[in-house]
């Protein structure tokens, strides 16, 4: 599904990613943590194509087709879905408009007619249900005095009408309570399947305990310094991350 | 191949005026320059009764004493008003043709405008008044409305057929000694509209008139008078657009309203002038005066999305002088390249439970200016008055300008009066939030632009508004913040 293969990634001048190599096959759930700086919310920036990023060297492979010169929105098209940490209002566009956008304009760069509205609706009734999604929400502006809870919902929601090939949960858990949480596992679970991967960057394990990892990766200073089964990230919890700071000097 | 803001910026400068193109229609044009002889000389090409000639004559003579306004925030070259042709008919034109007898070459201009006349005689519902240049051409859906007693007319025919009317009411709302750009108005109009609404009459459907410059050289000055008698209700449209011109195009029209006792007045425009080219050469000077006066439980409603234009001066704006009387305006205004627009309105309270509600949006691109100008004026007598105010103003880029000024006068310690502004760009996280879900940057734009528009749009009738909508799109290709 994705592969990257020694990725360098630098915004202005500072270089973030220093080679970093990861393999998600389809049907796995992989999670990545690591200490803050580490380059977690930059891999998942770069992965989706944000243009302050510049790939100076390697590449990421998306079911073996180079993505790395891709426009952002391109790269949407592919099947790259960025759950955002921190997801933007926009006043005025509420929340179906803004998917009918999204989903028409992915099925227009694959040539395809528009959705007829019955077909969206009914997919938006079937979504809604799925994550126990009050209609109401649908109407509000996007992102417009979310909670918190609201965002992270309303992004699990956008990857269900969306069935992307890759989805990135870029921090979903933080800033969500227990109850929040839980509702949006459950979410990313039930849209799971054997064709689709999950890359869930988190800083705790409490969201692992949830959405249950395959693999899980600890990246710092730039690179996956070790890979795992998930009981790596109760390590981690554990232990914290110095034991591997450590383990490197070694 | 990345689709950058770099290749945008250059995709909007190479692309024409979408409505710039010229139909060559033969034309019954006056030489150019303005004196007493060109103002009777339009009058008797009208056919006008001796009044209105003495009228008009008086008006050229007020105007020759006035002085252009320069407290605009607006700076141009100001036109040479002798170098202006002040009438031009196109020569097919023939108020008593059908639809159908319409010359080919405008179906086809209609065509290009995306409102042939073909698609209009299907739209139900909607009454089309077209100006092309000065002269009516067409006229639909008036025996409907004879029925209910509604007059739908061009201006020059309500002369002819209802003098006593245009008689009484013509210059009671923007007098001739208004401003230079009235007066001038009052001196040469040749053509508009002209409505009257009867007692306790709601009017079917949607009046609508769209107005269009079309001779090269030749300024347009429509004079519209709308009379909503008592209890009545009209909504009426205006939408304009001009083709791509080098020299500057005068634009100078004056719209009066007028609500009876508990009537209500809808007015909405969208306004598509050229706006000149990216090096803000040639585009149309709009210099508008609308104002509205309500009467006891009287309500006007503008509406207007501004779009085009080099220069914009034009301020819709409702005298509420009976009791509970309400005046609202709502406006999108587009600036890009380097259009400079002055627009807002004013609210005059003059009677008790006064209501007005202000929601401007200006949005701003390429190194254009966006003002909003808006005077809320409180009279001594006016009891309990109300105002409302939300300008709000988005910017793509960091060469363009948007500003806000506001002028409240509030003579009565009972006013309640509210403003409130925002100023916002276009961010790049949110175009990037756009484009991660699938949606290229210029589509991104629209979709900003269209739900920080949103309040103003949801005001316009149903047609319009998605008119209006492809309209900012097509205003703001290209600008990217």
């Amino acid at each position: 599904m994705l592969k990257i293969e020694n990725l360098h990634a630098r915004i202005e001048d500072k270089e973030i990613l220093k080679g970093l190599n990861i393999q998600v096959n389809a049907g796995e759930v992989h999670a990545i943590m690591g200490p803050n700086g580490a380059g977690k919310s930059t891999l998942a920036s770069v992965i989706a194509g944000k243009e302050e990023y510049e790939v100076t060297e390697g590449n990421i492979a998306l079911n073996e087709k180079d993505i790395s010169e891709l426009a952002p929105e391109e790269r949407a098209h592919e099947g790259v879905f960025l759950s955002f940490q921190y997801p933007v209002e926009i006043p005025g566009v509420t929340v179906t408009n803004f998917i009918k956008s999204s989903i028409n304009e992915t099925r227009k760069a694959k040539g395809l007619e528009e959705m007829p509205a019955k077909d969206l609706l009914k997919m938006i009734r079937e979504k809604s249900e799925l994550l126990e999604i009050d209609r109401k929400f649908l109407s509000r502006s996007l992102n417009e005095g979310f909670s918190g809870g609201e965002k992270k919902r309303n992004e699990i929601f956008q990857m269900a009408m969306m069935e992307p090939k890759l989805a990135i949960l870029d921090e979903t858990d933080s800033g969500l309570d227990i109850d929040a949480l839980r509702i949006v596992a459950n979410g990313v679970n039930k849209l799971k399947s054997n064709d689709n991967a999950v890359i869930v960057i988190t800083h705790y394990q409490r969201l692992l305990e949830y959405i249950v990892p395959d693999f899980v990766h600890v990246l710092y200073d730039g690179k996956i310094v070790k890979s795992g089964s998930k009981e790596l990230a109760l390590e981690l919890e554990e232990k914290g991350y110095d034991w591997i700071k450590e383990e490197l000097k070694a | 191949m990345k689709y950058t803001e770099d290749d945008l910026k250059k995709e909007l400068e190479t692309q024409e005026y979408e409505y710039g193109f010229y139909t060559d229609i033969e034309s019954d044009t006056f030489p150019k320059g303005l004196n007493e002889d060109i103002v009777r000389a339009i009058s008797q090409k009208k056919n006008e009764p001796q009044w209105m000639t003495d009228w008009r004559l008086d008006a050229f003579r007020i105007w020759q004493e006035m002085k252009e306004p320069e407290w605009a925030n607006v700076r141009y070259e100001k036109p040479d008003f002798q170098a202006i042709s002040y009438y031009s008919a196109p020569k097919k034109a023939d108020p008593n043709k059908s639809l159908d007898d319409v010359d080919a070459e405008l179906l086809e201009m209609y065509k290009k405008l995306g409102i042939s006349i073909d698609e209009q005689k299907k739209l139900q519902g909607v009454a089309v008044d077209i100006v092309v240049d000065s002269v009516s051409v067409a006229t639909t859906f008036k025996k409907t409305l004879a029925e209910k007693g509604i007059i739908f007319c061009p201006i020059s025919e309500a002369i002819q057929e209802h003098p006593e009317l245009v008689k009484k009411y013509m210059g009671t709302v923007v007098p001739k000694t208004d401003n230079f750009y009235a007066a001038l108005n009052s001196a040469v109009f040749t053509d508009g509209s002209f409505c009257y609404i009867p007692k306790g009459v709601k009017c079917p459907m949607e009046l609508s008139t769209y107005f269009r410059i079309n001779e090269g050289g030749t300024g347009q000055f429509e004079r519209t008078l709308v009379i909503a008698d008592e209890s009545s209700y009209v909504s009426y449209l205006e939408g304009c657009t001009a083709p791509a011109r080098d020299e500057n195009q005068l634009h100078a029209a004056v719209v009066e309203l007028i609500a009876m006792d508990d009537a209500e007045i809808k007015y909405s425009t969208v306004q598509n002038w050229f706006p000149g080219d990216k090096d803000g050469k040639g585009g149309v000077f709009n210099f508008v005066t609308k104002r509205g006066i309500c009467e006891t439980n009287a309500k006007i409603s503008w509406t207007q999305v501004e779009t085009g234009s080099a220069v914009t001066w034009k301020y819709p704006s409702c005298v509420l002088k009976g009791n509970n009387s309400v005046g609202e305006f709502y406006s999108i205004a587009v600036t890009n390249n380097f259009q400079q627009a002055d627009t807002g309105t004013k609210m005059i309270h003059l009677g008790k439970n006064t209501k007005s509600t202000i929601i401007s949006k200006g949005i701003s691109a390429g190194k254009s200016q966006n003002s909003y100008r808006g005077l809320v004026q409180i009279n001594s007598r006016a009891e309990n008055a109300r105002n409302f105010s939300q300008c709000d103003s988005l910017l793509m880029g960091d060469q363009c300008g948007a500003h806000t000024f506001p002028y409240i006068e509030a003579k009565n310690t009972t006013a309640q009066i509210e403003h409130e502004a925002t100023t916002s760009k276009i961010g790049e996280d949110q175009l990037f939030y756009c484009n991660q879900r699938g949606i290229d940057t210029e589509k991104a734009i629209a979709l900003i632009v269209n739900g920080f528009s949103k309040d103003v749009l949801n005001k316009l009738p149903m047609e319009f508004a998605v008119e209006a909508q492809k309209l900012l799109e097509i205003s703001l290709e290209g600008s990217v913040g």
